[in-house]
């Protein structure tokens, strides 16, 4: 089971355009096991959040399945802990209240409010954000509302995190700095993730495997690169680490010789 | 914070330079330790308050209106006087609640008797819009139902309604409250359903993904969201309102501000009628800021 947790077995997706169908995903198969970190990277419009709207059942694909712990994905779940690039808080919810929403949705009926309430306390505390419960979204930082995402996806239990350009629009600092906290709270979950970016330096640092997806139309996976520098991971000891350079370099090759984008 | 005293300094520059360094440096000692601890500004410009001028204005402005007032009247000879009007108004005011009969009453029985009618209609306008907008906000057929209707009544002057409510009703006060709830109705339907047809997608697919109830949905995220545009939508039928009653009670007679003014009209009493005028406005004004302070309360951002 272990072997195949998330499967994503020969899935196509074909959107019905003005100008006729349109094929963004072909033949994708991608086995992720449990407590694996798995990026997908390509260009922009490539389909990578395609693929990921599918796992997360926002999208229903043309052809092909997704099992997720050997259960068929038919839709949307509470199963699958979502982190959103522009962080989707309620507005008029305080952070508590934001990740109580969803931990009340899954716990709410077979636990005591107490109990519901003391796992938000701890999903925020995960993130470092326990001084901040009371606070509205307007009231924090881009990066403190991604973190409150972050606590709202992992609140749930979720068998597998998905995370859709998290830290994407957020300054470059901000950036490393929450990658090396999703790091810390990954090892801690032991959690299954499946995250799109397009930034190779995040790629290589944060992931277990890099899944690299050819252009669009018609995306498919291009190659699959294994990242096994051990961890705990450090961005500044792995700068200079030959390895990490090398797989680096390997990315990239994929991205701008093979996968060059015509005038991008 | 650093970066201020460094900057008085550099303001400052030049004007020391004006006068007799000797003296400057006097005067102001601090002038030498430039860069260590913050000091208080050497020079302060001495400028009116910023409160001022937008007190100001308005204060200036109500007064030429009333000296444009007083020569018209002045001028034109019939119209009374900002004066004579005053004395009156204290005189009606000082006693706003007497009772002399169905049709001689208090003003302050007048404005409350209006401000009820429109309470009653504009309530019932909500009670019924409001659910009716997020109907026609959530399923687009029924909104592509609804849209000949709607458009064809909406620009329809309250007034035009206020013989079918005499049909229907047989009675002035049910008729009037009706042309109320009548033109309150559509503000208060459409920016509602346009409020929950901008619901960000964002907020549904939180609510999605984490497939929440349609009970929660509603409660969590629809009504928050569309909040604002409901209070908008509120704030323009209570508008319009409030023009309309004044309309409808001069057609329907009985007590209210709208009957007070034709009353007077008939008794050629016009320093009434201006203080009427100048009623119906403040209390108009009145709602709106409540509304809009009510506004601010729920918006978000």
């Amino acid at each position: 089971m272990s072997e195949r947790y998330l499967q994503i077995d020969k899935v196509r997706m074909v959107f019905e355009t003005r100008k006729g169908p349109f094929c963004a995903l072909e033949e994708i198969s991608l086995d992720i096991r449990a407590g694996e970190f798995v990026s997908l990277i390509g260009h922009s419009g490539c389909g990578k959040s395609t693929l990921l709207n599918i796992v997360t059942g926002l999208l229903q694909p043309s052809e092909g399945d997704i099992f997720l712990a050997n259960r068929e994905i038919t839709g949307p779940g509470p199963d699958r802990g979502v982190v959103f690039q522009n962080h989707s808080l309620l507005p008029w919810l305080t952070c508590f209240e934001n990740v109580q929403l969803a931990a009340e949705r899954v716990f709410g009926a077979t636990e005591k409010k107490n109990a519901v309430k003391e796992r938000v306390h701890r999903a925020l505390e995960l993130v470092q954000l326990g001084h901040a419960e009371h606070k509205y979204p307007h009231e924090l930082s881009g990066g403190m509302k991604q973190r409150v995402g972050i606590a709202r996806a992992l609140s749930i239990e979720p068998k597998v995190l998905l995370l859709d350009e998290p830290f994407g629009a957020l300054d470059a600092l901000t950036r490393a700095h929450l990658q090396d906290e999703l790091m810390r709270i990954v090892a801690a979950t032991g959690s299954t993730v499946l995250m799109v970016t397009h930034d190779v330096d995040e790629a290589v640092l944060l992931s277990d495997h890099v899944v690299m997806m050819t252009n669009g139309p018609a995306a498919t996976i291009g190659g699959i690169l294994a990242i096994d520098l051990p961890r705990p991971r450090d961005r500044i000891a792995l700068a200079g680490n030959r390895q990490y350079v090398a797989l680096r370099a390997e990315l990239l090759e994929f991205l701008y010789r093979k996968q060059m984008r015509e005038a991008a | 914070m650093s970066a201020r005293p460094v900057i008085v300094h550099t303001l400052k520059a030049p004007r020391v330079e004006v006068g007799p360094a000797d003296a400057s440096t006097q005067l102001h000692p601090a002038m030498n330790q430039a860069s260590s601890a913050p000091e208080k500004p050497l020079y302060v410009r001495t400028r009116a308050p910023e409160w001022l001028p937008q007190v100001l204005a308005p204060v200036i402005g109500l007064a030429l209106f009333v000296a444009l007032w007083a020569i018209i009247a002045k001028v034109g000879g019939r119209l009374p006087d900002p004066v004579s009007t005053w004395h009156s108004a204290v005189d009606v005011f000082s006693n706003p609640f007497y009772r002399k009969g169905p049709n001689d009453q208090g003003i302050g029985w007048n404005v409350l008797t209006s401000l009820g009618r429109v309470g009653i209609g504009f309530g019932m306008a909500a009670l019924v819009g409001i659910p009716l907008g997020f109907m026609l906000g959530r399923f687009r057929f029924l909104s592509d139902m609804a849209a000949p209707v709607i458009s064809i009544l909406k620009p329809v002057s309250p007034l035009a309604w206020l013989p079918i409510g005499l049909m229907v009703f047989k009675a002035a006060n049910p008729a009037a409250i009706y042309v109320i709830f009548i033109c309150s109705l559509w503000p208060m339907i459409v920016n509602t359903a346009v409020g929950v047809r901008h619901i960000p997608q964002d907020y549904l697919n939180v609510a999605r993904v984490l497939n929440l109830s349609e009970w929660t949905i509603f409660r969590k995220i629809l009504f928050p969201a569309v909040l604002p545009y409901m209070i908008t939508g509120v704030r323009l039928s209570i508008g319009v309102a409030w023009l309309v009653i004044v309309a409808a009670e001069m057609l329907t007679g009985g007590v209210g501000i709208g009957f007070w003014v034709w009353d007077e009209w008939n008794n050629l009493n016009v320093q009434h009628i201006i203080i009427a005028i100048f009623t119906v406005g403040i209390v108009g004004l009145a709602l709106e800021q409540g509304m809009i302070l009510l506004a601010r309360r729920f918006s978000y951002e």
